[in-house]
Formats: structure tokens, sequence, C-alpha cells
């Protein structure tokens, strides 16, 4: 009897003592959950916080340059680092020509690939061909396109425009687009293919019942539906076109003034900013490379986050 | 009637090959672009090529051994830095998907996503190197890491969201905190995932130029400290393209190809490992 | 487990380089590695004495040839140990710099007017000639005025493509200071600088884009450093100089464009010499560096070691300029050279006994 009453009163302050530890234990992890949770929300501020450090950074710095030109910088063409006068329109020009060059280009191609994959050819070997090599364009550096344009392109342009009896360049805006829209190929079509996949079935299957030929269905029924996100795409190609510095800057020529023919030199503003960054001496010269940063920055972030509300929208559809 | 589908077949008929043609049409570039990778650059590839340092203008015999390790340390650096905050943003998003800050954080990683990399460079410069008043490996693997960090975070959202909620639960069930569910139950089940994710990210930012040009600065030396300029492999191509000389130019190609190797296996790795991944669930 | 294997190499690797890293305070261990950056002109010879540099003494130089322009900026925002320049500051930028300047002459060098013709014709330009083709005026290969000069050539109907530099360039300031000199419309709607308002033409990047273009591009015409004309056997032009005489570019005209007296502070243009056989576009380059060296965290160590390193390239490394074809420092310029570096101080004590 007396073995058992003590053997009761062991398992009891045992079980006691299990239960504060498992006090403790509980406590201590909750300081842990605590922390944890407190420390990916820091980081998710943080993050927010990078951007917009940049954007901020960019205005300050840019500060100089729009004290002494103002508006003016936007459309004057003098680019002259002897006499501080700097006007950044040969640049826009640039960029926006070689851009919208390129877009136009593209558009053909990419909607061509968006269908090939997304309605003739959803499954199979051609598909998946297809597809891995078009990401595969999306993943080669951008330095490596403006070498392979500079050692293949140019030298076939430069014997095209010997035909013609242009100078035999090589380099310039045209070349420059057929360059970027080689690269933006991926971008856009294969948004778009996603988005003609998401064609509802039961509108196709309305259409082709009705008698329409696979060339109808897609000019009456796939396209108008997918029309935004076709849309999305190329905006998106549309803002990594207006970004590319490596390719751009080894073909365009560097001629910082307003081009006077397609096949001539120009300047993009990504490309003027990686040639004459390391050298800009003066607060006025620094602060003007940094507006127009500040300029890229803002259209390619405007770009991005109406690209975005259409896919959103779309999808929510 | 009969002539109305004659005219309605040819046009179907001639849009097929319109969109065949341009579809096959696109991937000449890439066809195009690695056989000639391929076939300048495989002649300069010999071991001393990969193990040797580059040598004075006009001399024989150059490498890029020093390209190799400084890309290999601007890479560690970037993922250092990116992949615990990305995959610690990434569980946030996931954890708290409707709240203000989750929104904020993914419109502001989209629009990272899409800023240039010469601006991003610019930032390094203004961050980093201005402050440090020296050029550095340090400043080139911030700038890639800011690259680096909007791909780790929305792959990583996109892997958690996939793993099934009853995962936690039972986890939960078990007693086990917070915490430790999502590091020793979730992320590892999603852990293909987030490699997938690293791979992609490494495979953006390992052939990145512009940045560099004004944070890592390049160097014809090897370089181990983190506090020097160091160079690195896109730089040596864009330096040996842009140059007048002929050997140099032999160099170029066959950095190039072992730039687009490097990039593109990974590539094709991530992708594979993806679609084994995706099977399981 | 694969987690913590990856967390725990990052971490290893992370340590190791900061410890690498952790040299700062180079007080302590000597000096291994110095930075430089700017001019492309004798980027060639830099390249050559750095390389041998380091065989001797083991100090590795990392010198980027990113153009004079961003030789100055970088040792403006002090970034750099040295800054390559053959343009050599004026008062209005040394009055920007944050403290002074001092400008040692390494070798001399010459501006080459090359082109790309059928057949590397050697032609003979007049300095009127040069002037109108980069200002425009002249347009096509056989304009009257180059098929006067040159009339066993024969020139194409072709347009002239005029290639320039588009980054921040002493071999632009070179080029155009003497430009300046030899006409005064150019000298009025154009001017001298570092990077200028170019009327024509299209842009390369570095003496090395420049006649990586020429060499590329058919009918196109630019100025570069004489090495690189020679290395990319590029035909160079023939110049007529201020005593009329048309003088080949080579090692012994730049030499002999060298006679002037120069100042203390080495800064002269030596373009439009009076030498008789001088050729026209003759250049000093300089090495750039803080005349006090102790600024920001610099250790004396670092100091000495950048100066030796410029009493090595004036002295036991002039033996590597001929073979480039770059001229060797004078006596005289040398004398200079030794003063200017003598007055080189760590904390107010000269580095220099």
């Amino acid at each position: 009897m007396q073995a058992d009453s003590l053997a009761i009163d062991n398992s009891a302050v045992y079980s006691g003592v299990k239960a504060v530890s498992e006090v403790k234990n509980i406590k201590k992890f909750r300081i842990y959950d605590f922390f944890f949770k407190k420390t990916i929300g820091l980081f998710a501020i943080l993050f927010v916080i990078l951007l917009l450090g940049i954007f901020i950074t960019l205005l300050l710095r840019s500060i100089p340059s729009i004290q002494a030109f103002g508006l003016s910088y936007y459309t004057t063409t003098t680019w002259n680092p002897v006499e501080n006068q700097f006007g950044s329109l040969p640049f826009l020009t640039g960029t926006i020509v070689t851009s919208f060059i390129a877009l136009i280009i593209t558009i053909p191609f990419s909607l061509s690939i968006s269908l090939f994959l997304g309605e003739y050819f959803r499954k199979g070997f051609f598909s998946n061909f297809l597809r891995n090599a078009v990401e595969l364009m999306g993943g080669i550096p951008s330095v490596i396109y403006g070498f392979w344009g500079l050692f293949f392109l140019v030298p076939i342009m430069r014997s095209f425009e010997e035909k013609m009896g242009m100078p035999p360049l090589g380099i310039g805006i045209f070349t420059t687009s057929l360059l970027l829209f080689i690269m933006i190929i991926p971008y856009s079509a294969s948004l778009g293919r996603e988005v003609i996949t998401m064609v509802p079935q039961n509108l196709k299957e309305g259409a082709l019942a009705l008698g329409a030929t696979k060339f109808e269905l897609i000019k009456s029924v796939i396209v108008p539906y997918a029309r935004s996100g076709i849309f999305a795409g190329i905006l998106l190609a549309l803002g990594r076109a207006l970004g590319e510095t490596m390719a751009v800057t080894m073909v365009i020529g560097n001629k910082n003034a307003l081009p006077t023919s397609l096949f001539g030199p120009a300047n993009t503003m990504a490309s003027v900013i990686a040639n004459e960054f390391t050298e800009a001496v003066g607060d006025v010269y620094l602060s003007s490379l940094v507006q127009i940063a500040l300029l890229l920055f803002v259209v390619t972030t405007v770009i991005s986050i109406i690209g975005k509300q259409i896919i959103n929208r779309f999808g929510k559809v | 009637m009969k002539s109305n589908i004659k005219i309605r077949k040819f046009k179907n008929a001639l849009f097929k090959t319109l969109i065949f043609t341009f579809a096959i049409l696109s991937c000449v570039p890439l066809v195009l672009i690695l056989y000639n990778i391929v076939q300048e650059g495989i002649s300069s590839l010999n071991i001393n090529f990969l193990l040797n340092l580059p040598k004075p203008v006009g001399e024989t015999g150059g490498g890029i051994s020093n390209a190799l390790v400084g890309t290999l340390i601007l890479i560690i650096i970037s993922s250092v830095i990116s992949i615990p905050l990305g995959v610690g943003i990434g569980v946030y998003l996931n954890e708290n998907t409707k709240s203000k800050l989750s929104y904020y954080v993914r419109l502001s990683a989209d629009i990272l996503m899409g800023t240039p990399s010469v601006v991003i460079g610019m930032i390094g410069y203004l961050w980093v190197v201005k402050q440090l008043n020296t050029f550095s490996a340090l400043s080139g693997g911030i700038a890639l890491s800011i690259m680096m960090l909007p791909v780790i975070i929305s792959s990583t959202e996109e892997t958690l969201k996939l793993l099934p909620y009853s995962l936690k639960e039972s986890s939960f069930a078990l007693g086990i905190p917070y915490y430790a569910t999502v590091l020793k139950v979730v992320l590892p089940a999603g852990l293909n995932g987030i490699i997938t994710g690293v791979m992609l990210g490494v495979a953006r930012i390992a052939g990145e130029t512009a940045p560099l040009l004004f944070t890592a600065f390049g160097s014809p030396f090897m370089n181990f400290n983190i506090l020097k300029p160091v160079s690195s492999l896109p730089q040596q191509v864009f330096i040996y393209a842009t140059s007048p000389y002929k050997e140099w130019h032999a160099l170029a190609w066959g950095a190039a190809f072992v730039l687009i190797a490097f990039v593109l296996t990974l590539n094709i790795l991530a992708k594979t490992l993806s679609r084994r991944w995706k099977v399981q669930f | 487990m694969k987690k913590s294997l990856f967390i725990s190499i990052f971490t290893i690797l992370v340590s190791v380089s900061l410890f690498t890293g952790c040299g700062k305070s180079d007080k302590e261990e000597p000096v291994k590695e110095l930075l430089g950056a700017g001019a492309t002109f004798p980027y060639p010879l830099y390249s050559k004495m750095f390389d041998e540099y380091n065989k001797s003494k083991q100090i590795k130089i990392n010198y980027q040839s990113i153009g004079s322009g961003g030789g100055i900026q970088q040792l403006t925002s002090k970034t750099v140990d040295f800054g390559a320049s053959d343009a050599f500051l004026s008062d209005e930028q040394i009055s920007k710099f944050p403290a002074p300047v001092v400008h040692i002459p390494t070798c001399l060098g010459a501006v080459v007017i090359t082109y790309n013709l059928e057949g590397n014709p050697t032609l003979k330009f007049t300095p009127d000639i040069i002037s109108d083709i980069y200002m425009g005026k002249i347009k096509n290969w056989n304009d009257e005025k180059i098929t006067k000069l040159n009339p066993d050539v024969k020139l194409p109907s072709k347009e002239i493509n005029v290639v320039h530099r588009s980054d921040g360039s002493g071999t632009t300031f070179v080029f155009s200071t003497y430009l300046t000199r030899v006409s005064d419309e150019w000298k009025k709607s154009v001017g001298a600088g570092t990077s200028i308002n170019w009327p024509v033409g299209l842009g390369g990047k570095g003496n090395e884009g420049v006649s990586g273009l020429v060499n590329q591009t058919p009918g196109s015409i630019g100025y570069v450093e004489l090495i690189y004309a020679l290395q990319n056997k590029l035909p160079m032009g023939t110049l007529q100089n201020k005593s009329g005489n048309f003088i080949v570019p080579s090692l012994k005209s730049t030499n002999a464009a060298a006679n002037s007296t120069i100042p203390d502070d080495t800064r002269i243009s030596l373009t439009n010499s009076d030498a008789a056989d001088g050729y026209p576009i003759v250049s000093f380059t300089w090495i750039l560096l803080y005349k006090e060296q102790k600024y920001d965290n610099r250790s004396e160590a670092k100091a000495k070691a950048v100066v030796n390193l410029i009493w090595w390239m004036t002295h036991e490394g002039q033996q590597y300029n001929e073979a480039l074809s770059y001229a060797t420092l004078t006596p005289e310029a040398v004398k200079k050279v030794e003063t200017n570096l003598k007055s080189i101080t760590y904390d107010g004590k000269p580095i220099l006994q």
C-alpha cells in the first residue's frame, strides 16, 4: 500500500513537471513565431521601400539638371558636355523610333506564334519544339544578341545598303530595330499564347457549330476575346524594348543627335547612359544622365502597371 | 453558295500557311545565333582558354579564367542576398494573400521586373560605389540581387500556392509551431519549385552586362576580394567583341559560347525540374 | 537536409570572401593592387607596362580604359588611385576638383587620320581638308580638293563616312585642339574638348571602337592613336604641318614634334608645333593623381605604391614605349616629371626623398 501511494505521488510530480515544461515550450514557440512573422513582414516592407528608394534616388539626383534646363530638356537636341548644355530629344527619338519599328515587325510574328501554340498545335512535338525555342530565345543575354548582331546582321545590312546606294554603315536605326524585334518576340508571344488558350471552349464550339472555318473562328471569336491579353503582351514587349541596353549600344552608331535617316546612326536613352555614365564629370552632366534614367524608369513602370492591370482584369472575366 | 465556301476555305488555308510560315521563321534567328556561336566559339575553346588570365593587347594565349570566377562570385553574392529575402517575401505573400502590403509587394515586384538593368546599375553606383568609394564585386552583386529578387519572389509564391493546405493543417494538428511548419514542412515540400525559381533568377543575371559597367567595373586579374572590382563573363564578351583586334574577337566567340551554354543549360534544367515536380501534385 | 547544406555552403563562401575583403585598412599588409582608369590612347602601352610591372614587383595594376573623361570623373569621385587622360585639365576643371591634382606625362603619341579605301592608298591631307571633312563640307571621296592633292590615286565617288568618338576622349581633345589651331571656322563653330558637338559622323567607343568601325566600314575615315592604326594594318594619311611639309606619322616624326619648352606643371598641347619635320597632331598623355595622398582612408603604403609605380613608368618603364611606337619622354620632360612627383605628399610629408 505504501509503495502504491508513493508511485501515485511520483507520477503526479512527473506529470506536473512535464506540464510546466510544456507551457515553457509553448511560450518559446510563441516568441519564435512572433519573430518569424515579423521578420518576413519586415522583408516585405523593405522590398517596397527598396522600390520607393530607387524612385526617390533617381528623382533627387536629377534635381540639378531639372533646375538647369526645366522642361526644355525634353525638347532640345543639343548634347554638349563641353558647354554643359544638355537636351535629351535625340535619345527620346532614337528610343521611340527603334522600339516602335521593332514592335510593328514583331506583331505578325508573335501573333502567329501565339495562335500556333494556342490554337493549332496545343500539344505534341511541334508545340513543344516551338514553345521551347521561343523560351530559349528569351533567355539569351542581351550582350550576345548584340555581339551576333554586330558580326552577322551588320555585314548583311552593309551589303544591302551598298546595293541600294546608301552609305554602307551597317549599323543604325534599322539594324537596331531588327535586333530588338528578334529579342522581344518571346515576351509578347508567351503572354498571347496564354490568353488564347483561356478562350472558353463553349464559345469556340458555338462558332464551329455554326460552320466557321478555323480562320473565321480566330478572326471573329478568339482574337476579339483575347484582344486585351494580346495587347498586354505587346505592351510588355514594348517595355523590354525601351530598356534594352547592350545589344542596342553595339549596333546603333552612338550618334548623339537627331537621326536623319532610317539607316543612319542614332542613340537611345539606355545606350547613352551606358556609354557616358562613368565619365560624366560635373553635377549637371551626371544629373542629366540620371534624369534620362528617371524617365526610363517612369515609362517602364507605367507600362508594367498597365500591362498587369489588363492581365488581371482579363483573368477575372 | 458553292463559290462562297470555296473562298472561305481558301482564306482559311492561306491564313494557316501564313501563321505556320511566320511561326517557323521566328525560330530562324535562334538557330542562326546558336549555330554561329558554336561554329566560331568552339575553335577558341581549349583548356588554356578556361584557365588563363587575359593577356595584353597583341599577345596570344589569353583566357577567361578571371571572368568565370568573377561571374561565379557575383552570382554567389547576389544569391546570398536575394534567396533568403525572396523566399521570405514569397512566404509572406502566400500567407497574407489579401493584405494591403501584399498588393504593394506584388506591384513592386512587377515594376522591378520591367525596370531596365542599366537603371539598376546606376542605382548600384549611387548607393554602393559612391559610399564605399570604390568599384567592387559587392556593388555588382547588390545590383544583380535587385534584379534577381522579383524572380524568386514570384516563383516562390507560385510554388507555395500550389501546395495543398492540408499539408500545413496536418503539421499544425501535430502541434508544430508556425515557424517550424513553414521552415521544415512547407518549404521543403516546395523545394523543387523554389530551386527552379533560383535557377531562372541566376540565368537571368548571369548574362547581365549593363549594371556591371558601373559597379563591378572589370579587372584583368583574378580577384577573390569582394570589395575590389571584378571581371565577368558578359563584360568580357562586350570588351572583346567591340575591340578592333582579331584575336580578341576569337576570344569573344569563345566567351559567348561558354556564357550561352551556361545560361541555356540553367534554363533547360529549370524547365525539366519544374515539369517533373508539377506532376507530383 | 539539402537546405541546411546550402546554407552552410553559402555561409562558408560568404565568410571567406568577407574575410579576404577585410583587408580594408591596408596599413598592415603590403599593397598588392592598384586601380586606375582613363585614356584609351595609351592603353596598349599601359597594358604592356603593367604586365611587366606585375611580373617584376608582383603588384597588380587594374587599369580600365574607359576614356579620358571617365578617368577624370573617377578621380574626382576618388574611386580610383589614379586617372589617365590625354586632355590636361583646364583651369576651370582644376577648380572643380576637391583638391589639387598633379599631371605626370608618361609618353608621347600621335593622332593619325585613318581610312578604309580599296587598295589602302596613302593619301595626302591638308589641315583644311580634314576640318572640312569633319565639318561635313567635303562629303565625297572624289571631291576635287582631295583629288588635286592626290593625283595618282583613283578615288571612288563614295560618300565619306565620318567616324569620331562617342565617349569623353582625350584623343578627341587632341584632335579638336589641333583643328581649332588650323581652322578659324572650326574654332568658332565647334571648338575643342573631350566630348564635342560633332557636326557629322557616327561614334565609336574608345580608340578601339573607332578603329574597329573604320576597319569594318568601307569608305570611312577616323582619327586614332598611331599604334591602333599600325596594329590593325590601317592606312594612315600624310598630313601637312605648319611648315608646309607633308609628314608621315611615325615614331620619328612624333619625336621631332616634341621640341617645344614644357611648362613646370607639364600642361601643354604639342599640336601644330613649329618643328619642320614634326607630325602636327602629337600629344603627351598624363597620369593624374592628387597632390596630397592622404584622403578618405588611404594608407601611406598605398600612396607610396602609386608614386613608385609612376616613377617606374617614367623611368624604367620607358623601355617599352618605342616598340609600340610611342615616343619616350625627353630628358627635359623627365626632369619636370621628377619635380612634380617629388611634390606629392602624404600628410604633408613628401613621399619621395
